[in-house]
């Protein structure tokens, strides 16, 4: 009946229970200094693409503050942050050739950021001017980019899983190999968990009791690791080898365990759920930026006065780029009626003529409108 | 004559086609052809679906295996929220998807993917993505005995949603040409196939590839007394609605088949109700907030003028489809 499996029978009642099965370890590289606790598990950084990694994660970590206290100014409707997890951006997205297609949850801009999504866009998108490649139609923070092979963020959650799948499925269709699995149906897709250890106020005790989201993968039949999600390295090497695996057609899920600091999200206050001093603990003890310096301090690749000047200009650049943004008109009204279809059926364009006459005669009514074009 | 099972219809096949190159085919072969068709013009065609492999079991996709091999015609897991988040994915990837949903009764559990995905999906990201090649394909309708799940007309509840085109033929030469336009569209579209039809509709249908427009009701009988609107199996209802108001009252109904649900076509049934005055929308889906009533407001602020009487829905009960009283609940001879 398993098909892919064989089994045995047995005379003796016995019900497996969880603690037959140990919880699967995870994998790391580095310890909290940034020293390797294995010399050999080392990927061998160039200093410029080492560089290139730390210069991304702080760049995150600097935009979201910056992005977060305009929310909080009420010059941006919404955000969220990606404190704590900008090593499960950074690892993963190193170790993905640029042409693989992702698709994110909404805590990826880490991603997109490797990827050379510009700062501008990101501001962009936020604040739905006409430069945002989305034409403002979704909330701040679903971004996409098609030249950057990065599907557009939808809010309703996993959605994109079975999408990805499609879209593995269709790459393996267009590059047929000599593989001759049974299943044909296996795809060259790697699924990435941030086990953050919250969905909004809800404790991962209340979301599962198996053996977190890495105990579910043995039983679809796919190769799983768990990882130290703030260790950029382990993050890293597990998806190196994961795409690898997956371009034989075999499915790879990997779970890194990393820890939400921020809120959820502007609209979320997580002190109403956890307390202060745990997220105090694990600021002080697991910084998953901090621990990367430490590493290219240890290489002699960075320092305190190269820290202070990059910071200082990243955070200039954030803030140009935030406000030119903010200057930035919003597409016409009418703009709202594009791209429902391939092209506006008839009652579509009813309604459009609808509006456009409706602002003629009662725009001053609308003061908005001076931040839209024409 | 009386069997207990006999259909609420008799079958009124198309007669307008000319062309010299046709055959007999029911709709369950109709399909077939369509499916052929697109797999052999587009290699990046693929066919999917629980039971699909061995032809599924309303038989649509016999064969297409064989043809294309295993990797372009395949089974699925028994999840049709997969199924559709899966056809998504394909479709965003340039791979034309042809996702079947056994029955349409079981399409809700891929609701969230139709509804906040599939529809949405070009216009949330600016036109960057789209998931225009995708079509789902689910049986449809009534079928005698089918009560709760295997008899729902859902179309209502997709009509609500921006983005997406639903389509339900009356026979074979219908289906085929109108499932190519939507394997075809560039839009994400849902496919109703009235399952009570595939074997019972059987009419001459053209050989080879043809498209039949999306958007377009048709004209199938004309009339200046009253017009008469449906879709899928309850145009062949009202076709002999027509004849019984000829023969026994002497009214002349124009009968349309509106085809595609959404976007629909307003203009050509309201130039019929500015013709006849009169309006009679029937379908098998509940009456309350079924389509008739968008067709219903929407004809009477286009007709107010020209109305004589007040628009009229005849539909199903607003009650779940019982097994029992099947025949009180499938009216429309009345």
């Amino acid at each position: 009946y398993l098909g892919n499996k064989k089994v045995m029978f047995t005379e003796r009642l016995e019900f497996k229970t969880p603690k037959d099965c140990d919880a699967m370890p995870i994998y790391r590289c580095v310890d909290s200094n940034g020293n390797f606790l294995d010399e050999n598990e080392e990927p061998k950084f160039t200093k410029e693409f080492a560089q290139k990694i730390y210069m991304e994660m702080t760049k995150l970590n600097t935009m979201d503050k910056i992005l977060y206290e305009s929310q909080r100014q009420g010059r941006i409707s919404f955000y969220m942050t990606s404190y704590g997890e900008e090593a499960s951006h950074l690892g993963s997205a190193a170790a993905l050739e640029q042409r693989d297609l992702i698709y994110g949850q909404y805590r990826e801009t880490g991603v997109l950021l490797w990827r050379g999504f510009s700062l501008d866009q990101c501001m962009n998108q936020c604040y739905g001017n006409k430069l945002d490649p989305g034409k403002g139609k979704q909330m701040p923070v679903h971004y996409g980019d098609a030249e950057l092979n990065f599907v557009t963020i939808s809010s309703p959650l996993t959605t994109q899983l079975p999408q990805a799948v499609g879209s593995a499925y269709s790459f393996k269709l267009s590059n047929p190999t000599k593989s001759s699995d049974q299943q044909r149906i296996k795809c060259p897709v790697i699924f990435f968990c941030r086990n953050n250890g919250y969905a909004i106020s809800t404790p991962t005790s209340e979301q599962y009791s198996g053996d977190g989201i890495a105990g579910k993968g043995i039983g679809y039949g796919i190769h799983t690791i768990r990882v130290d999600g703030n260790d950029v390295f382990a993050v890293y090497n597990a998806t190196k080898a994961a795409r690898e695996l997956a371009l034989t057609n075999c499915p790879v899920l990997i779970e890194a365990m990393t820890y939400r600091l921020g809120h959820h999200s502007t609209s979320d206050d997580s002190s109403a759920y956890r307390s202060a001093d745990e997220v105090k603990e694990w600021t002080e003890l697991d910084l998953p930026i901090l621990r990367y310096r430490k590493f290219l301090e240890s290489k002699g690749w960075w320092n305190m006065e190269m820290d202070k000047q990059w910071l200082s200009k990243i955070k200039s650049e954030v803030l140009e780029s935030f406000n030119k943004a903010e200057k930035v008109k919003k597409l016409p009204p009418d703009e709202l009626f594009n791209d429902v279809y391939a092209e506006i059926p008839e009652a579509l364009k009813k309604q459009k003529t609808e509006l456009l006459n409706h602002l003629e005669k009662y725009g001053e009514k609308y003061p908005e409108l001076e931040n839209f074009e024409k | 004559e009386q069997n207990k099972f006999a259909s609420h219809f008799n079958f009124y096949p198309t007669k307008y086609l000319n062309e010299e190159n046709k055959e007999k085919i029911n709709l369950c072969q109709a399909i077939n052809q369509a499916l052929n068709i697109a797999l052999e013009e587009d290699p990046n065609s693929v066919c999917f679906g629980e039971d699909v492999a061995f032809g599924g079991v309303f038989r649509c996709s016999v064969g297409l295996q064989n043809k294309f091999g295993k990797e372009r015609v395949f089974n699925t897991p028994l999840c049709e929220q997969g199924i559709v988040g899966f056809g998504i994915g394909l479709a965003v990837t340039g791979s034309n998807a042809i996702a079947e949903i056994q029955f349409a009764d079981y399409i809700f559990p891929a609701f969230d993917q139709i509804v906040n995905e599939a529809a949405k999906y070009r216009y949330r990201s600016g036109n960057q993505f789209n998931c225009g090649k995708l079509t789902i394909r689910a049986t449809w309708g009534a079928v005698g005995h089918g009560a709760l799940y295997h008899s729902q007309s859902p179309e209502a509840y997709f009509s609500h949603t921006p983005g997406l085109k639903i389509v339900i033929p009356r026979g074979p030469s219908q289906a085929k040409g109108l499932l190519l336009s939507c394997i075809a569209d560039p839009d994400p579209c849902i496919f109703f196939e009235p399952k009570i039809l595939y074997r019972n509709a059987v009419e001459d249908v053209p050989v080879g590839k043809y498209i039949l427009p999306l958007g377009k009701a048709e004209i199938v009988r004309e009339g200046k007394d009253v017009t008469l609107v449906g879709w899928g199996t309850q145009l062949h209802v009202l076709m002999e609605t027509a004849d019984l108001a000829e023969k026994d009252l002497g009214i002349l109904c124009e009968v349309i088949d509106l085809q595609t649900i959404i976007p629909w076509d307003v203009e050509t049934v309201a130039e019929s109700v500015t013709k006849t005055g009169h309006l009679l929308i029937s379908h098998e889906a509940p009456k309350t907030c079924g389509f008739g009533a968008e067709m219903a407001a929407t004809i009477q602020k286009e007709c107010f003028l020209n109305l004589e009487a007040p628009i009229e829905r005849i539909c199903g009960w607003d009650t779940p489809f019982p097994h029992y009283s099947n025949s009180y609940y499938t009216k429309g001879r009345t």
